[in-house]
């Protein structure tokens, strides 16, 4: 079981944060870019000593400033699979699954059939020999993670483990990886911005935004509740930020005010809204909708069958209409409409 | 039209402005004129009488192993200097590098003249060498090879430490990540990658020893048979016997460019 209390200073982001993977569990480590997700990896691989906090593995301490402990990335019982894959470009495919177990004193011989035993594991017994650079980038991946779990790690980590890959070979490569990680028994923390991977491959989110948690839980809650702007834009949900102002109703932060079917959990709220949820009108709505506010176009996205509005105003969304609604209004950048959204469609939870 | 663009613009490229065509051609000529005089000017009948010489093979056997043997020295020395140049962080690297460059720009006769002064029979450590054990460094083939590496060491430094900067230091990383300690990262993972380089440093190594002369003859004299390399032995033989000194230019040309053309095709590849 890993414990990271994570505290490192670079030049333009203090990375603090709090980290735990049981054994057997995969957690997705999420967040934009420059949020701190790699080098929160290299500090618990050892490749970037802590400026403060501790990492354990197992109950062993591995790095701890107070203490002055530092246990070197050599010495450390932890596996990595690198962005870009990292395999040495002048060892042969199975040479370089077999990298670990040699410099870990293993004669060259047997280093070598254990290494062809997890190259066949991975179904990769046909490239024993190549060099990485003649890998597709699927037999890539496969050889990197292979090198990584032959020295049988307690821990694996994977930094951005499908970046590498086009778009057609990922969707196969991410249920491969799925598979071939279920087999491992240390637990697993992947660094990903792409929230497909993580819901894929993880068991548990956490989100990272300016090296700070913003959001921890499995991917069907963050999805549904969504914690901040950046995972509400990833799971494609509005949320919208409020506190209560009478026990159905809602101030916005941006000035609004919208009203709920059911009463609010807490004083501050966050309330999440499908962009499918919101109606467009040329004119105020009369009937039944309960929230309506004016709104001016801020941009037009149109996919194949259905088109994305992002409004600016009193509530800051983005509503999905038709194509047809969207002739209709004549929904062009600055146009003036009117949204409106069904009290039960808001639904509000703790900030 | 937008496919072809790029041909075009390849093509562009590599026609250059028409001022400096014959401007390289002057340059060739330059360069390659001295050889044809050197061609034209070859006893070509009596060449393998010639070469069979003993001032000839005398000088081509002691140049030969003196550089082959400067150039393990430099490698053995050169490669860890190589590395704390490109990879520490030591204060007043740019001194020391600048120290490792120096006998690239000091007149060979002077690198020849401090050696003297320093490894001499009277020399600051030549002195106490020879008190302590009897070994005297000039004169001698080891005269010879000191004044060598002397001289070709810095080709070899200042090839590898550019080399080991374009190595990329991610794959140690993933090496020390696999249990690999320092030692094992050099020899496994550093080491094979900046080979390219170190080839090429010893390469142009061994083609600097090869040419030496200046310190040679300052440091180790000019005894036919002892330290008399083929450099010296040209020298001497343009003043006694021109046939014989242009059969030892051609045999040095011939040498330098079996040293040389291998090398060429390994930096366009790389």
């Amino acid at each position: 079981m890993l414990r990271a209390e994570v505290d490192v200073r670079l030049p333009d982001l203090h990375l603090r944060l709090d980290l735990r993977v049981d054994d057997g569990e995969v957690v997705a480590l999420l967040g934009p870019n420059g949020a701190g997700k790699t080098t929160t990896l290299r500090a618990i691989a050892g490749l970037r000593p802590l400026d403060g906090g501790r990492v354990e593995l197992d109950g062993r301490v591995l790095d701890e400033p107070a203490s002055r402990t530092f246990v070197p990335p050599e010495q450390r019982p932890v596996g990595v699979v690198f962005q870009d894959h990292l395999l040495f470009p002048h060892l042969s495919a199975l040479d370089n699954v077999a990298f670990g177990l040699r410099a870990r004193g293993l004669r060259r011989r047997a280093a070598r059939a254990a290494a062809h035993a997890w190259l066949e594991r991975m179904g990769l017994a046909g490239v024993a020999g190549a060099r990485p650079r003649t890998l597709s980038g699927g037999e890539a991946q496969r050889v990197a993670l292979a090198r990584a779990l032959a020295v049988e790690p307690r821990l694996l980590l994977l930094d951005e483990p499908l970046a590498a890959l086009d778009a057609g070979t990922r969707v196969r490569v991410r249920s491969d990886l799925r598979r071939h990680l279920a087999d491992f028994p240390g637990g697993r923390l992947l660094v990903t911005h792409d929230p497909l991977d993580a819901i894929v491959l993880a068991d548990r989110l956490v989100i990272l935004e300016g090296g700070r948690v913003t959001q921890t839980g499995t991917p069907a809650e963050v999805t549904a509740r969504p914690a901040s702007r950046y995972v509400a834009q990833l799971v494609g949900v509005n949320v919208l930020f409020g506190t209560a102002s009478g026990r159905h109703t809602v101030r916005l932060d941006t000035g609004g005010e919208l009203t709920l079917a059911d009463a609010l959990p807490a004083a501050e709220v966050a309330i999440a809204l499908r962009p499918q949820a919101i109606a467009l009108h040329t004119h105020r709505p009369d009937g039944s909708p309960r929230n309506a506010w004016p709104a001016v176009v801020a941009d037009v996205e149109a996919d194949r069958d259905r088109v994305r509005v992002t409004l600016e105003g009193p509530v800051q969304a983005t509503a999905e209409v038709t194509p047809a609604a969207m002739a209709q209004l004549d929904l062009v950048p600055g146009a003036r409409v009117w949204a409106s959204a069904k009290a039960v469609d808001l639904v509000a939870y703790p900030r | 039209m937008s496919r072809a663009a790029p041909r075009t613009d390849r093509r562009a490229a590599a026609r250059p402005p028409r001022a400096l065509v014959p401007l390289a051609a002057l340059t060739v000529g330059f360069l390659v004129l001295p050889l044809v005089a050197l061609l034209q000017r070859a006893p070509w009948s009596d060449l393998t009488e010639l070469v069979r010489r003993p001032i000839v093979t005398d000088a081509l056997r002691l140049s030969l192993v003196s550089a082959a043997v400067a150039t393990g020295l430099s490698l053995l020395g050169g490669v860890p200097l190589a590395w704390v140049l490109a990879r520490s962080r030591l204060p007043g690297l740019s001194v020391l590098r600048a120290l490792a460059t120096l006998p690239v720009v000091l007149p060979p006769v002077v690198g020849g003249a401090a050696l003297l002064f320093a490894f001499g029979r009277r020399g600051l450590v030549g002195e106490p060498l020879e008190d302590a054990t009897g070994f005297v460094l000039p004169f001698s083939i080891w005269g010879v090879i000191a004044a060598n590496t002397f001289v070709a060491l810095p080709f070899l430094v200042l090839t590898v430490e550019s080399g080991l900067r374009a190595v990329d230091t991610r794959y140690e990383e993933a090496a020390a990540t696999l249990g690999a300690g320092r030692w094992t990262v050099l020899r496994r993972v550093t080491l094979p990658q900046a080979a390219p380089s170190i080839v090429a440093g010893a390469v142009l190594c061994f083609a600097r020893a090869l040419g030496e002369f200046g310190a040679t003859v300052t440091f180790a004299g000019n005894l036919q048979g002892r330290t008399q390399t083929m450099p010296l032995a040209v020298f001497v033989a343009l003043e006694s016997d021109r046939d014989a000194a242009v059969a030892l230019s051609l045999v040095l040309v011939a040498v330098s460019l079996a040293v040389l053309v291998p090398l060429r095709d390994r930096w366009l590849r790389a």
